[in-house]
Formats: C-alpha cells, sequence, structure tokens
C-alpha cells in the first residue's frame, strides 16, 4: 500500500477517529429506537458515518493518483503558537484565573500582552512599532467596545479597580 | 399590490434615521474589514457580529446585511487591485479584473464590478420580496420529514456546488452536525459530549468555531506563506468612469450575470461561487466583437458578469434562509446565528410574526446596495490605502477583535479558551486540505435535522420509509440523489475539478 495524497489519507485517519469516538461516545447515552429517538441515536448514526466517509477516503488516497503526493508540509509551529498563545494570555490577563488565584489584570494589559505575544508570530518584530499598535488598539478597543458599545469588560486590573 | 404594499413596509422601517445609520456604518465596517486581502465575508461577519448585539433585533439585522454587502464588495476590490481573492466567488474577476489593472483600468474595472453588483442586487431584492410571500405558504405545508429531506438536499447542494473534494466535504458536514451536538439535548435533558464542563452543557458557541477556524486558522495559514511581493496597484488608479465603449459590452454581461445569479442564488446550497464560473464561462462561449480584448486579458465583461452573478445569488440566497429558515451557506448560518441570539427563530413565522422585521431587512438590502455604491466610488482611493497596510500590524489586529468579541458574547473565559482550541483545528484542516465552510453549516443544522428527524420518526412510529413514502420528501430527496449523480458523472466531474484547480 502506498499513499498517494498525504492530506486525504490523514484527514480520512482524522474523520475516522473522530467518528469512532462519537459513536462510542453515543452509546454511553440511551440509544432508544427510531420512533423513540434517545440522545444517543443520532449522534451514533452520524458517528457510523463519519467513520465510513473517513474510510472511504484513506482508500481513495491510496488508490487515485495525485500530481505531486499531495505532501501536508511543514507545519508552521512558530505562528501556531505565537497567535494561540496571544490568544490564552488575553484570556488569562483579562478575567484572571480565580482557581488558581491569578488576579485579573483587565482589559488594557491583556490588549499589551496579545499584541506583544502575536507580533512575534511574524517575520519581523519592531518592538517600538508594536508598542504604538498597542496603543492604538487599546485605546480604539476602549472607545468602541467599552463606551460606545458598553459591552461588560472588567477594564483594570482587579486590586486597582477594587 | 401586495408587493409594493410590503416593501412600502419594508421602506417605513428602514428609512428611519437610525436604522439608515446602522445600515451604512454597517456597509461601512464590512467594506473596510473585507478589503483586507485574505478576510472573506464569514470571517468578516463573524469578527462584526459582536459589534451588533446591543442593538435592537431590527437594526442589528439592517447592520449585519449592510456588512455581509460591504465585504463581498470589498472582496471584489481586492481581487481586482492585488489580485488575491478574498473569498472563493470571487476567483474569476481575478482573471480578467487583475489584468485590467495591470493595463491601469483598475477605474474601470471596480466600477463595472460595482455598477453591476448594484443593478443585480436590486432584481435580486425584487425577486426576493416576490417570491417570499408564496414560498413560505409551502413552507408552512412542510412536516418534519420534509423538513429533513430540505436539509440532506441544501447540504448535499452546498457542497456540490461549492466545494473541491466531495468526499471530504461531506465528511465535514457530518463532522459539524456532530459538533453541534454538543451540549443538552432538549428531549431528554442529558448533557452530551460535554466532558462535565458547564460551559459545554450549553453547546459550543457558534461565534467561537467560526472566529477559530476561520479567523485564527486562516492568520496561522498566512503566516506561514512567504512573504510575496504583492503588487499593489495604488497610484494607478485614474480615470474611474468606463467609457462609452465599455458600457456597451459590460450591460449585456450584466443582463445574463444577473439572470443567471438570481436563479443559481435560491437553490439549496447557495450557488454565488457556481453562478460566478458559470457567468464567465457563459461570457467566454459568446463571440468576441472586433476590437474587444480577450479574455482573460482584461476584458470588461470577465468582471461584470461574474461579479453580478455573485451579487444576485447573494440576495436570492437569502430567500430559503428568509422562508424556510434554512440556511444555504456558511454566511447565512451565521446570520442564523446572529437571528437567534436575537430571539428570532428563523422561519416561515418570522414573516407572519414580525413584518416589520422580515420587510424592513429586504428594504435595507436595496438600501445597502445604493449605499455601497455612493459609498465606494468615490472612496476607492480610501480602501486602496488600506490595502498598504502591512500585514505585520494587521493580523494582531484581527487576532484582538476575535479574542475581544468572543469574550464580549458570553462574558465567558471559556469561550476565549475554546476559540484558541478551534483556532488550532482549524489549522489543522487547512494543513489537510479540508474547506472548514460546510462545517459550520453542518455545526448550524445539526440540532434542527436531528429534532426534525426524531419528529418525522415518531410520527412515523420508528418507519424511515417516511422520507420516500411523503410526496415532497421523497422528490427533495430524489433532487439531493440526483445533485450527486450529475457531480459524479465522468464528464462533469472532469469539468468541475478544472474549475476548482484555480482555488
Amino acid at each position: 500500500m502506498k499513499i498517494k495524497s498525504q492530506k486525504d489519507f490523514f484527514s480520512g485517519l482524522m474523520f475516522m477517529g473522530v467518528g469512532v469516538a462519537f459513536a462510542v461516545g453515543a452509546t454511553t447515552y440511551n440509544v432508544g429506537s427510531g420512533a423513540r429517538m434517545g440522545p444517543g441515536y443520532f449522534p451514533l448514526i452520524l458517528g457510523i458515518l463519519l467513520a465510513i466517509l473517513g474510510g472511504a477516503i484513506v482508500f481513495y488516497s491510496t488508490v487515485v493518483e495525485s500530481a505531486d503526493g499531495d505532501k501536508i508540509g511543514k507545519w508552521a509551529w512558530k505562528p501556531l503558537f505565537f497567535i494561540l498563545a496571544s490568544n490564552f494570555a488575553f484570556g488569562v490577563l483579562l478575567a484572571g484565573l480565580p482557581s488558581f488565584g491569578v488576579p485579573a489584570m483587565g482589559l488594557i494589559v491583556a490588549i499589551y500582552a496579545l499584541v506583544f505575544i502575536a507580533s512575534l508570530a511574524g517575520d519581523t518584530f519592531n518592538a517600538k512599532e508594536v508598542f504604538i499598535l498597542a496603543t492604538i488598539l487599546a485605546v480604539g478597543s476602549y472607545v468602541a467596545f467599552v463606551w460606545a458599545l458598553k459591552l461588560q469588560f472588567p477594564v483594570w486590573p482587579s486590586f486597582i479597580s477594587g | 399590490m401586495e408587493l409594493f404594499d410590503n416593501l412600502a413596509t419594508g421602506f417605513g422601517v428602514a428609512f428611519t434615521f437610525q436604522n439608515l445609520i446602522y445600515c451604512l456604518i454597517g456597509c461601512i465596517l464590512g467594506t473596510l474589514i473585507g478589503v483586507l486581502p485574505g478576510i472573506g465575508p464569514v470571517a468578516t461577519i463573524a469578527m462584526l457580529l459582536p459589534a451588533t448585539y446591543a442593538l435592537p433585533p431590527v437594526a442589528a439585522l439592517i447592520m449585519l446585511a449592510g456588512i455581509y454587502y460591504g465585504a463581498q464588495y470589498g472582496g471584489s476590490t481586492t481581487a481586482i487591485l492585488v489580485n488575491l481573492p478574498g473569498e472563493s466567488s470571487s476567483v474569476v474577476t481575478v482573471i480578467d479584473g487583475y489584468q485590467m489593472a495591470r493595463k491601469g483600468r483598475a477605474g474601470p474595472a471596480l466600477a463595472a464590478a460595482g455598477l453591476g453588483s448594484f443593478f443585480a442586487g436590486c432584481v435580486g431584492t425584487l425577486i426576493l420580496a416576490a417570491f417570499a410571500p408564496p414560498l413560505t405558504e409551502v413552507a408552512f405545508k412542510f412536516g418534519p420529514a420534509e423538513y429533513f429531506s430540505l436539509m440532506v438536499l441544501g447540504l448535499i447542494g452546498a457542497v456540490v456546488l461549492a466545494s473541491g473534494s466531495l468526499l471530504k466535504a461531506v465528511a465535514m458536514i457530518v463532522l459539524g452536525l456532530l459538533m453541534g451536538l454538543v451540549g443538552t439535548d432538549v428531549n431528554s435533558g442529558v448533557a452530551r459530549y460535554s466532558f462535565d464542563i458547564p460551559e459545554l452543557t450549553d453547546g459550543i458557541n457558534f461565534v467561537v468555531i467560526a472566529m477559530g477556524v476561520f479567523g485564527y486558522g486562516e492568520i496561522i495559514a498566512n503566516l506561514s506563506k512567504p512573504e510575496e511581493d504583492r503588487e499593489v496597484f495604488t497610484a494607478k488608479v485614474q480615470g474611474l468612469f468606463p467609457t462609452k465603449e465599455d458600457f456597451k459590452r459590460m450591460i449585456p454581461a450584466v443582463l445574463r450575470g444577473t439572470a443567471l445569479g438570481s436563479a443559481l442564488g435560491i437553490l439549496p446550497g447557495g450557488g454565488a461561487l457556481l453562478a460566478a464560473f458559470a457567468a464567465y464561462t457563459i461570457e467566454k462561449k459568446t463571440k468576441l466583437q472586433p476590437g474587444e480584448v480577450p479574455f482573460g486579458k482584461g476584458n470588461i465583461r470577465g468582471v461584470a458578469a461574474p461579479e453580478s452573478a455573485n451579487n444576485a445569488g447573494a440576495q436570492t440566497s437569502f430567500i430559503p434562509l428568509l422562508t424556510l429558515g434554512i440556511p444555504p451557506n456558511a454566511v447565512m448560518a451565521l446570520m442564523v446565528g446572529a437571528m437567534t441570539i436575537h430571539n428570532i427563530q428563523p422561519g416561515p413565522q418570522v414573516m407572519t410574526s414580525n413584518p416589520e422585521l422580515f420587510w424592513g431587512l429586504i428594504a435595507s438590502m436595496w438600501l445597502g446596495n445604493a449605499m455601497l455604491i455612493i459609498l465606494n466610488l468615490p472612496l476607492i482611493g480610501m480602501w486602496i490605502k488600506l490595502l498598504t497596510v502591512p500585514y505585520r500590524w494587521l493580523f494582531p489586529s484581527i487576532v484582538l477583535f476575535c479574542a475581544v468579541g468572543v469574550y464580549g458574547t458570553n462574558n465567558n473565559t471559556f469561550d476565549v479558551w475554546l476559540v484558541g482550541i478551534f483556532g488550532f483545528i482549524g489549522y489543522v484542516f487547512h494543513k489537510l486540505g479540508t474547506e472548514p465552510a460546510p462545517l459550520l453549516l453542518g455545526f448550524i443544522l445539526g440540532p434542527m435535522m436531528e429534532e426534525n428527524l426524531r419528529r418525522a420518526l415518531l410520527l412515523s412510529r420508528g418507519d424511515w420509509s417516511v422520507f420516500v413514502t411523503r410526496p415532497i420528501s421523497a422528490g427533495l430527496l430524489a433532487a439531493a440523489v440526483l445533485l450527486l449523480i450529475i457531480v459524479l458523472l465522468p464528464a462533469v466531474k472532469n469539468k468541475r475539478e478544472e474549475a476548482f484547480v484555480e482555488d
């Protein structure tokens, strides 16, 4: 067996895995019968269907020829890491993690952190430029979301605003 | 005429000062974000959705419609000037539009796209207003079995018309359906797939999926590409107006594109992409007049026809949403989500229970189109400036908007963790070459499908044959099967693959 399309092969595996997981999960709920569908009925059908589709995709990926092997290619670990890290940092700083005793630092601090960390994902990083960008975004967000749209955000660190 | 009475009601709603302003803001914001390279309408709407939470429902939907048109128009601007289609339906616009821009005729190209879209938008709005009431009548005759079959047809249609690999797209739909089931089952009260996380018992917020997969996923994918030198035609945009010659060529193309787009847009599955492709193909088949530039070298018809088709399709794709409550594409799926946030259950009852909203929305669609043409032609210089904003400033801002928007939806940090996870998943999808749009569609339809399946089988005492013995349901399913067979026919299959090579 030779993999002729790497993308298809692995996406098929992914669909199979997820489908099986959902189907197995569904059996832990009451499946019921057609006339009296339990909470597990529909997800069980869909899970099995997804696993079959995944299997078919895997099968075709080993049979149908593709031009250049349809390689997945290199993973962009750097942007992946920094973009997601900036997102998580934003969440932690904005509202804190009460269960770990991390205090909320509020919107403004969170925006600076997000912009700085996210910028590291790019090819170039110029601290001064990023600082200006973060300031513009912080002021803009405050005006747009807190002042104009009146969304409920913790704006300042909790130990300042009380 | 009832049609005009209804439209009068609609314009009465839309022409209030407040709603006009929201429509205008929506158009501006939509264009602003939509013009940014690499951000399609889905990401734009997802990003701007939180801005409408605080508004009354009518105003919020009017603003969202404005955002949608703005995003579409902004997308064509980027396509023409930077050779980067922001969404799949402007893929064909790029071919001739960019060539026109290279020859210094970006102005006429943009004007052709704008005027063509405006005309198509007007026609689409009229069709929507005329066809919605009778279709709503039909919708009231639908039982659960019909709804279930209609959704099957809609989902099949969506992938058949608008995606690359058929099998993978179907798998993505099923995955979306499954994700839609996460949360408390309305019938039994059992929390499914929630892993004892209280936030998950309410289900996954669709904004989280949209922003994670379309926002973060796309950014990561964009950043992983080497920074290529993009040619942007900023200096050369002069002489905005098309010449008389241009008009003579463009008008029949606009008419053909509009007709095609209106017809294909109504189909479940929303054929905006197919409409654009078909319109371009038809133009290419017609004979070149003497002295006309060949296609692919900057023919104005190659811009006007697909853009009109695209816009007409965008308009008429509201028909299945507003009359049946079934979103035909990912953008409409987002609109369903937006309506639900404002406590409106989309479907045939909207027109009777909420006529101001229904007709106001339709009227504001026309208004949105009109505003766009007023707004965009003179302001084109400003939008072009936006194209020169470097990506290194752009992507942190987009990440920020997504994060703020997600948190602002429920004031819940759990959603922020979840959007990060979906960002990762979105990047995996990108790497594996699976398209995320069908997933979003499935996600929205999941709970609806389960409910209708449950009711249909309850009424038939568990007999699955109910789907083929009821005539309307059988017809819908037959149409779905027919669609699949047509696509799998070798001749069509090859043509279709050819058409998607350009993505």
